[in-house]
């Protein structure tokens, strides 16, 4: 497994970003600080910021924050699991994950435009938690995604959610589509 | 895999930029469709699309009814008056399931409602707002979901509510004749000239009779155009653009938009395109819509049956086009 990423390029990122949100007025700047408050203990970064792996062992690749699934982390076919109670695998980025439901890979939640959220507007933003699909009006966004838990976030917090997620450094990351599950489902218990 | 997946599914928010519209009420009885139980009003006029969408071969009625003109001076975007109603039935197996409503209440409020047919066939009653699955049976062993509302409005709209069947186009009595699952014009059926003659209708071009819309292609692409125009273009248009997503299937842009490559490539098809000339097994488009998988399927709702008819002609109409040069 290799992962290629230019640091210089994501650290440029993150100063321009930190420099963005001293710009934003002092109302803003409290919604995206709030925002990058409820990311961080909502747990976002643990799918969506790949691992990497450190002397103390895996930890958050925060050159990639936030941005998904590698795109140059190309999964081999998915290992066939063994009859339960077994019933799912993850890559060791904790960005890939195998299951009942098929392969599903974390979305890259930065401001890309053509990659991330960048095109995204802060009513499709809602529209997406809400309804609980894939670009608000899609598929059923797919496990292990706890969309369930971010339907319970006040209308106030999302749009934080949105505007931090804004505000942070854009990586162009095209994250591949989900896979079906194989034709025999994978028995749940 | 269900279990996992249902948390996913539940749609239950309240819908954004809508003004507040009154509830709906509580049996279909009450919405004004029928002068009698079972005797649709004289004031609601039947019509039928020549495009209609598929739902899994339900047997559909439909009725509007207009209490002014419709503004038809933008043909596209047809702006119809305050206290318009139009209600659609669905049935399965000769057995009512649900009749829906759509009514405009104000200048920008539109009240979305389903009812849900008894046992007895003598009533229907307000479903839920996050709607009712397993309302009937299509198939063996495949149900059928009255949708949420928020699921109305993912196809009608959320700013710019829309009548989709009941547009210039899809009453045109220019119909095609290949349209699949097209419902005969039964008489009494309103159609465009219908509607310029009881004065329901201002603002339109002068010559829409003599001269009405039509999807301008050969047959075999003129009814596939008006399929993916009343079946995936209440989504994927330009005018309504999906994040990431430059494709655009009503008639006029399909054949343009739908030549890249798509985000989600046909498994085992490395030259996938969202439509490939000549290639129906490159093309995502095709792939998609024959799939009834919960990450594959196209539409992703309101359907559990594959139409297979339109599989058919979709992908014979692909097969027939021009490869690309380079491909």
């Amino acid at each position: 497994m290799t992962l290629n990423r230019p640091l210089p390029l994501a650290v440029l990122g993150l100063v321009l970003g930190a420099c963005a949100l001293q710009a934003a007025p002092p109302a803003r700047q409290k919604q995206i600080q709030h925002g990058g408050y409820l990311v961080t203990i909502a747990g976002c970064h643990d799918c969506h910021t790949p691992l990497k792996m450190s002397p103390k062992g895996p930890e958050p690749d925060m050159t990639r924050m936030l941005s998904g699934h590698p795109e140059g982390l190309k999964m081999p076919p998915a290992p066939k699991l063994a009859e339960g109670p077994w019933g799912w695998a993850g890559s060791l980025t904790m960005t890939a994950f195998t299951g009942p439901w098929g392969v599903s890979y974390s979305a890259n939640l930065t401001p890309d435009k053509e990659t991330g959220l960048g095109a995204w507007t802060e009513a499709q933003f809602l529209q997406m938690v809400r309804s609980g699909r894939h670009l608000g009006q899609g598929r059923a966004i797919l496990p292990p995604m706890p969309i369930q838990n971010l339907q319970k976030a006040t209308e106030a917090d999302l749009k934080a959610i949105f505007a931090y997620l804004q505000s942070i450094p854009a990586i162009r990351n095209k994250v591949p589509a989900p896979l079906e599950p194989a034709p025999t489902p994978i028995p749940m218990h | 895999m269900r279990a996992l997946l249902l948390p996913a599914l539940l749609v239950l928010g309240a819908t954004p930029g809508t003004a507040k519209a009154p509830a709906p009420p509580r049996l279909l009885s009450q919405t004004g469709l029928y002068a009698a139980p079972g005797v649709v009003a004289a004031r609601n006029l039947a019509y039928a699309p020549q495009y209609p969408l598929w739902t899994d071969g339900a047997a559909k009625a439909r009725w509007i009814h207009l209490p002014a003109a419709i503004d038809g001076r933008d043909e596209a975007g047809w702006v119809f008056p305050v206290g318009t109603k139009a209600w659609k039935e669905f049935a399965f197996g000769g057995r009512k399931v649900e009749t829906r409503l759509l009514w405009k209440t104000g200048p920008a409020t539109w009240v979305f409602a389903t009812y849900a047919w008894n046992e007895a066939q003598t009533e229907a009653v307000l479903v839920p707002e996050g709607g009712q699955p397993d309302a009937a049976e299509v198939a063996p062993g495949l149900r059928h979901t009255i949708p949420s509302r928020s699921d109305c409005r993912d196809c009608h709209g959320r700013e710019k509510v829309e009548v989709l069947g009941f547009t210039a186009l899809q009453l045109s009595p220019d119909r095609d004749a290949g349209a699949l699952h097209a419902e005969p014009l039964r008489p009494g059926m309103v159609t465009l000239k219908e509607l310029a003659a009881r004065g329901l209708l201002r603002g339109a071009r002068p010559d829409l009779a003599s001269r009405p819309p039509r999807i301008e292609a050969p047959p075999a692409a003129r009814t596939a155009l008006g399929y993916l125009m009343s079946n995936c273009a209440t989504c994927h248009r330009g005018d309504r653009p999906i994040p990431g997503l430059d494709l655009d299937l009503r008639p006029a842009h399909a054949l343009r938009t739908a030549l890249g490559p798509g985000s989600f490539p046909v498994p085992g098809q490395p030259e996938s395109r969202l439509l490939s000339p000549g290639h129906p097994e490159r093309s995502a488009l095709l792939h998609r819509m024959a799939s009834r998988g919960a990450i594959a399927q196209m539409p992703p709702l309101g359907s559990v049956r594959v139409d297979q008819a339109a599989v058919e002609h979709i992908r014979r109409w692909i097969a027939g086009m021009a490869p690309l040069p380079s491909h």
